[in-house]
This record gives C-alpha cells, structure tokens and sequence, in this order.
C-alpha cells in the first residue's frame, strides 16, 4: 500500500466518490471500449446482441409461416428452408436463450450480491467476443447460403460425412464449440462470484432467489456442456480426419450421437427456464409486496430439478427402439420432474394470494408465463408417456409443446424482466401503456399462433416440412397461425419500440422505482462502474425493506486500487480485501486468436496446431503482471 | 440511501489463500468442467465397446509399456508437486523456482514418452471406432498436460522476475500444482480404460 492511499471511510462523499470513480473508470474510445470489463457493460452488450438475435430468428420464424400460410407455396424453396428452420433453432436457443439469461446474470448477480465486479472480469471480457464470434461465424455462413440445413439437434447420419457434404455441419458443430466457450466461462464466473463475492453476512438462507437460479444453472452449464461439446468434436472428427464415432459400419453408433447431445440437450432445457424461475420469484415478492412464500422449498425445487434434469434425456429417444425398461424409467423420471415444477408454482400463486398486488407489467407477464407454462407442462407429461409420444413425435405437437415451455416458460418471464430491471439498467422507466400493449399482443398472439399446432400435430401434420399437399386439409389452420403470428410480431415489434424509445426519453426512475427489497436497488440508476460507493452489510434477505431507512455498509477498502470484499461460502464472513483486475485489451486478442483457430479448424486439422501460438501468446499476455495496484498483495 | 457503517474491513489480509481466494474456486470449476469431459469421453468408450462383438475391435491389444512409463512418470511427479506446493505455501522463493524448473521437465517427459504411446495403440484413428475413440482419449489428455505445462513454464519465468515474490504468485504456484495432481489422477482411469480394459 502507498503512502498516499485511504480508505473509503474517511473521506468525505464528494471525494469517496471522485476517488472511486478514478479508479474503476473505464477509458473512453475504441480501445477503451473493447477493453472494459465492467461487468455491467460487458452484461449489456450480451443482452442487446441476444436480443438482436432473437430479432432475427424472429424474421426467419417470420419467413416460415409465410411458406406455410398455404399448401405447395414456392416462396421459400426446400435447401433454404433446411436452413431457415436449423438457423431458427439454434440461433434462439445457442444464440439468445442461453446467452440472455446468463447476460442477465452477468448483470444483475454481482448487484444483488453487494460486489463490485464478477469473478474473473476478464474472463468475462473473453466471453462476451466469443459469444460474438460465434454468432457472426453462424449468421455469415448462413447469408453465404452455407448456413447448416440439418435440425438444431444435427443429427447424423445426416449430419455425417456421408450425407451432409460440404462445410454446413461444421459450422454448426464450430458454433457450438463458440457458444459453450462462452457460456462455461459465464458459468465459472457466476459460481465463484455467488460462492466467493457475497456480501458480508448474506448467509446461503439469504441469497435472493434469481441468484440461487442462476448459481444452479451455472452447474447445469458445468456438467450438460462438456458432453455437446465431445459430441460436436467427435462430429467434426468424423468429418474432417476420417474418425467412425459416428458410422456403424466401422463399430460406430448414430445413436450414440442422440445421447450425447441429449445428455447436454435436456439439461439445456433447464440451463433456460431455471432463471426464469428466478426472475419470476423476484417480480412476484416486489408486485405482492411480501416476500416470496417459501423461499426454501423453490431454493430445494430449483435443485432438485437441476438434478432430474440429468435423469430425462432418454424422453427425446422413445422412438428410436430402446429396452421397454429404459423407456419406463425415463417416463416415470420425466413425470417426477413435475414435481418441482408443481412446487414453484404452488409457492408462486400463495405469494400472489396473500400479497397487496400492484398489476404493473413485469406482473403481467409473470401471470402470463404461469399460464402458459402451465399448458406447456400438461403437454410435456403427456409427451413423457411413450405411447403418446409414439403417435406424436417429430409431428407440429411437440412443436407446439416446446414454444410453450421455451417462449411461455422463459421469454414471458424474461420480458417480464426486462420492465422490472431496465430502470435499474437505464435510469429510465419503461412505457406501461406500451408494455400493456405489448403483453396482451404477445400472450394473444402467442396462445393464437400455437395452440393450433397441438392440432395440427395430432391432425399428423410433421414438423419441418417445407410445404404440404391441400389434399391434406392443414391449410385453414396453418393459414390461421400464420396470420395469428403477425399479432406476436406486432407485440415483439412493440416491446422493442418501448425499449428504444424509453432508453432516449423515459422518465427517470430513481434508484427504486418498484420498492424493491434486494441490494442492486440500493444503488443508484444506472449504478456507478464501482457500484457502492460502500459495500453494503447484509442482516437479512430482504435487505431494503427490513431496514428501509438506512443502508447498512462496511468501510475500510482502499479507494486507490479496486479492491472488494472474499467472504466465506457458508456464512459470507469476510475473508480478505481482494482486488478486481483493470481493463485489458487481451481477453479481445484472445478471442480472435481462437476465433482464427476454431475457423481453421473447420478446414484444416493442423490449424489446431498452428492456431494455438497466437492463443498462448495471447494467454500470456492476459495473465503477464503488469505492475498495476492490483497486482500488491 | 443513507448509509449507516457497521463493519471495519481495514483489518483483512489483502489476499486470500486456498478457499479464500478466487482463482482457487476458478481452478475446482474448470476441473470439473474437463472432469465431466473425461468422464464422458469414457462413457462413450464403455457405449461403444458394448456395442462390439470383440474389444479391441479388429486390432491387437495395445502395448502397455510406453502408457505405463508415462503413468509412473506422472506418479513421480507428484511428490515434486507437491513439495512445490508446500515451498509456496512457505513462500520460499528460491526453492519454488527449483521446484517449477523440476516440474517442468516432468512436465516435458511424459510428452516425450506419448510420442511413443500413440502408436503403441496398434491401430490408426480412422481404422474403426475403436482406434477413433482411443486416439481422441490419448489426445484430450495430451492437451491436457501441454496445457499445464504451458502454465508452468510461463510460471517458472515470473517466478524469476521481480513479480515473482508476491502472494498472488504463490497463490498461482499452489493453484497450479492443484492442477497437476488433478491431470495426472484424470490419466489414471483413462490409462485404466485404454489398456487394461480389453485385456479383462
């Protein structure tokens, strides 16, 4: 420590201030900007990129229901159309469900700790370009018309090297490598931020809810990607060097591929809707003004799908002839899954039933997801029974089934999220009368636009088809979805025009606009790149409305270096003064050496090789001392 | 807000060792992480060999020299590990740069000897699925030790800087020998798996 060095608490507000800000301020400019490792920027930039990718997986779903508006359409023809609807997949769930919820994460988690910065900025720095680079490789590829045409799920053998000839599957399988990249170090970050950052005295019983979301989801990602990631690299293998994970005629297994990537691929489903639980559990307490009815059995819940959610994948494979005995065990573990879920929604609706409820619309959409999601629970226990799932697999029911989990079961709650935690975000409110608006466009037009496709699915009508025969009578309902899709849009379209327009001119919100109990509103909004000025002392779970007069803070940090506070896992007792690295430019650099070097790699396997030196030049550059504050110990 | 203080942090070290520090947790994630891909990867090993009428599959059994000298070789190297470890701890600086020169060449000589392992397999990576999924194993771990290797060099060379007597660094010096031990007990079932399995 240097001489000229003090303490938080002995300076005045004005210069805590000035001080703090000098020394957490990111420099402005290029440089400065692909440099930063605030969390909050960095959390961002996540959000609005998945949003962007929502936005254009939302025009080719767009595109798709103009093919299908009517039978035998020659608007999209059927190579575009394998595209359209693999790029609809994976974009929506690699590209933004994954990556908007662990954004938020990003954002919110090191706020609602009472931290200054995630664990591992740098790291998260790194994240962010690869996420990036992923999504530019997959959407380029697709606008080369080279975009993969083989189902977000890339089955071989179609996928393999037999059938899927030219470069597609590889950029698929690339994207995935990408993707999970970035989504394990967002993981890594989380887990240690929640474990190692936490405020003093936010004991496990303490944390809120969206953070205990987030941390179990974090170890979902932990176990469920490496096994998408060994299946894609034995897929590339396959493809590039001559390798037979893949192919029975060399003592190969295509199924063996279906288990790989439904290990990771149900999980997946859960790596998306636990924050949403999260997200909901938090609106529910502020609009019900209580907390949330309990807290331990949707903490216990959330594990305990977290868990069985590693007991299911085999639901996926009913039809592709595994021992009956299998298929029992995996109906019976798919149906008990139900029970958690029960449990959430139970605790949810007492919150509601006893609360003084304020209808804004974060709690709209929260009412809408419970609807929704309950629908698309009741046909997931259905699916889960084999005979059911016999009749009805690969048909427009499990089509209709999905979107209502995926878009009833997350994207409600997250737009949900979006109006509760934007002020926070902004300093600006966003517009109710638009977010009316908005929901009820929305919620119609989504039960519109996919509810007819249970029928559709039980009228046998397969998913994925570029087109059907009038013969078959699926056209009044497919025309019917299609034009109840342009509601959706209209309310999607309208979402984003609030966001836009509330981000220049909404009103300004003030630090706790909702009354909120939990730390990120202790701040101001936006929050300060330090984000407390003290670091707050935490004697309760509902800290801001336990003791709404006065903030509760610890002081002794050193202003001169960006130092934070270790506690202890269990109790969150203070350990140590820790420092929070400053901006480097090397997480960037690191990421277009492996970019380079995962590209390559589609085409050359000595790109492995070769590609790896600019990635440990870079590694060293990352992690060389560079003699800052920080670095003292 | 009004702030009330309650709490005096003045007190605390400015760095935490073991479980009180965050690359620590860091390290434990992402041993996980590649330890659920070890796992994985010996499940599809397990899948794939329950599937074949015999294993190995059109292949001789492997020779089971080179991977044993590379597994004893790994053994050694623990208690150098380890001692680097306990020199950090210690923050013996001479010693740990001794020690980190040591563990690098122990890092160099299984390399070494893996030259020769690949083609003790006796079958090529794209004969059959066998010779696939032996390759792809012998291959993740390579990485592995590279990858650890590549640490400790770099490690080895701040140590010999001024940079070098510093607590993060010895805190880096624990972490990293944590690492080792975690690479080599993720060789064992993998050895295990490779060439004592087809020989059950």
């Amino acid at each position: 420590m240097t001489e000229r060095s003090s303490t938080d608490a002995d300076l005045e507000d004005g210069v805590l201030i000035s001080r703090l800000e000098q020394t957490w301020r990111t420099p402005k400019g290029f440089w400065g900007a692909l440099s930063t490792v605030d969390h909050k920027t960095i959390g961002r930039r996540y959000i609005i990129t998945a949003f962007v990718f929502l936005a254009l997986g939302g025009i080719l779903a767009a595109l798709m229901r103009l093919q299908l508006a009517q039978p035998e359409a020659r608007i999209i023809g059927p190579d575009r159309y394998n595209q359209i609807f693999t790029m609809h997949g994976t974009n929506m769930m690699f590209l933004f469900a994954v990556p908007v919820m662990e954004a938020m994460g990003v954002y919110l988690v090191p706020l609602m700790l009472g931290t200054r910065n995630i664990a591992f900025p740098r790291l998260n720095a790194f994240s962010y370009w690869m996420f990036l680079a992923g999504g530019t490789l997959l959407w380029t590829a697709f606008a080369l018309d080279m975009g993969p045409d083989v189902g977000w799920f890339a089955y071989v053998p179609l996928s393999g090297p037999q059938y899927g000839a030219g470069k597609r599957a590889d950029i698929w399988a690339q994207m995935i490598t990408f993707t999970e990249v970035s989504a394990l170090a967002v993981s890594v970050e989380i887990i240690v931020t929640v474990f190692k950052q936490r405020a003093p005295g936010m004991s496990l019983d303490r944390i809120p809810l969206f953070v205990w979301s987030l941390l179990v989801t974090s170890f979902l990602v932990v176990v469920a990607m490496p096994s998408i990631m060994i299946a894609s690299t034995c897929l590339i293998l396959d493809r590039l060097i001559g390798t037979h994970f893949f192919n029975p005629a060399e003592g190969g297994d295509v199924l063996l591929w279906q288990h790989l990537f439904w290990f990771f691929g149900h999980p997946e489903v859960y790596i998306i809707f636990l924050p949403a639980v999260g997200m909901v559990s938090t609106i529910v307490a502020t609009f019900a003004r209580r907390p949330v009815f309990g807290y331990l059995a949707l903490v216990m819940a959330m594990i305990a799908t977290g868990i069985l959610a590693f007991g299911l994948w085999v639901h996926h494979m009913f039809v592709t002839g595994l021992p009956r005995l299998g298929e029992s065990f995996f109906t019976a573990s798919s149906m008990a899954i139900a029970v958690p879920a029960g449990i959430q929604i139970f605790c949810w609706l007492a919150t509601l039933w006893d609360g003084r409820l304020s209808f804004k619309t974060p709690l709209l959409f929260v009412i809408g997801f419970i609807v929704t999601f309950v629908v698309g629970g009741m046909t997931g226990v259905m699916v889960a029974s084999v005979p059911i799932d016999t009749q009805v697999h690969d048909t427009y029911f499990v089509v209709a089934h999905f979107h209502y989990v995926l878009v009833g079961g997350a994207v409600f709650p997250l737009l949900g999220a979006i109006y509760y935690w934007f002020p926070k975000m902004t300093g600006r409110m966003m517009s109710e009368r638009l977010g009316r608006w908005a929901f009820w466009l929305i919620f119609i037009g989504f039960n519109l636009t996919f509810f007819p496709m249970h029928i559709l699915g039980l009228q046998g009508m397969p998913r994925r088809v570029y087109t059907y025969q009038p013969e078959m009578h699926w056209h009044g309902l497919n025309l019917f979805v299609s034009v109840s899709s342009l509601v959706l849009m209209g309310g999607f379209l309208l979402f984003f025009i609030d966001v836009i327009r509330s981000a220049r001119n909404g009103l300004p919100s003030g630090p706790n606009p909702w009354a909120a109990p939990t730390l990120e509103w202790a701040t101001s909004s936006p929050p300060p790149t330090y984000n407390f000025a003290l670091l707050p002392v935490v004697r309760d779970s509902n800290p801001l409305w336990e003791e709404s007069e006065s903030l509760t803070v610890g002081g002794g940090l050193s202003v001169d270096r960006r130092e934070f506070i270790v506690s202890s896992v269990v109790e969150a007792r203070p350990e140590a003064r820790e420092t929070s690295p400053r901006d480097s430019i090397w997480p960037f650099w690191t990421a277009i050496a492996s970019s380079v070097m995962l590209i390559w790699s589609i085409f050359s396997p000595w790109a492995v090789v070769w590609g790896s030196i600019p990635i440990a030049l870079a590694l060293i550059g990352w992690f060389w001392p560079k003699g800052s504050p920080e670095e003292e110990s | 807000m009004k702030q009330r203080i309650i709490a005096d942090f003045s007190r605390l070290p400015l760095h935490g060792l073991g479980t009180a520090s965050a690359t620590w947790w860091g390290t434990l994630a992402f041993m996980l992480i590649e330890g659920t891909g070890f796992a994985l990867i010996i499940a599809v090993y397990l899948y794939l060999m329950a599937l074949a009428p015999v294993w190995p599959l059109n292949a001789p059994q492997p020779e089971v020299l080179p991977g044993t000298i590379v597994t004893l070789l790994l053994i050694v190297s623990l208690l150098p590990n380890y001692l680097v470890s306990r020199w950090a701890q210690q923050r013996d600086l001479r010693k740990i740069r001794i020690g980190l020169v040591l563990m690098t060449a122990l890092g160099v000589a299984p390399l070494i000897v893996r030259f020769f392992e690949f083609p003790a397999l006796k079958i090529n990576w794209d004969s059959n699925a066998y010779g696939s999924v032996v390759w792809t194993m012998l291959a993740l771990h390579t990485t592995h030790i590279i990858t650890d290797l590549a640490d400790t060099v770099v490690l080895a060379a701040l140590m010999f800087t001024r940079h070098g007597h510093n607590r993060r660094r010895y805190g880096d010096v624990q972490d990293n020998a944590m690492y080792w031990n975690f690479v080599v007990l993720a060789w064992l079932p993998i050895y295990f798996c490779i060439y004592w399995i087809p020989r059950l």
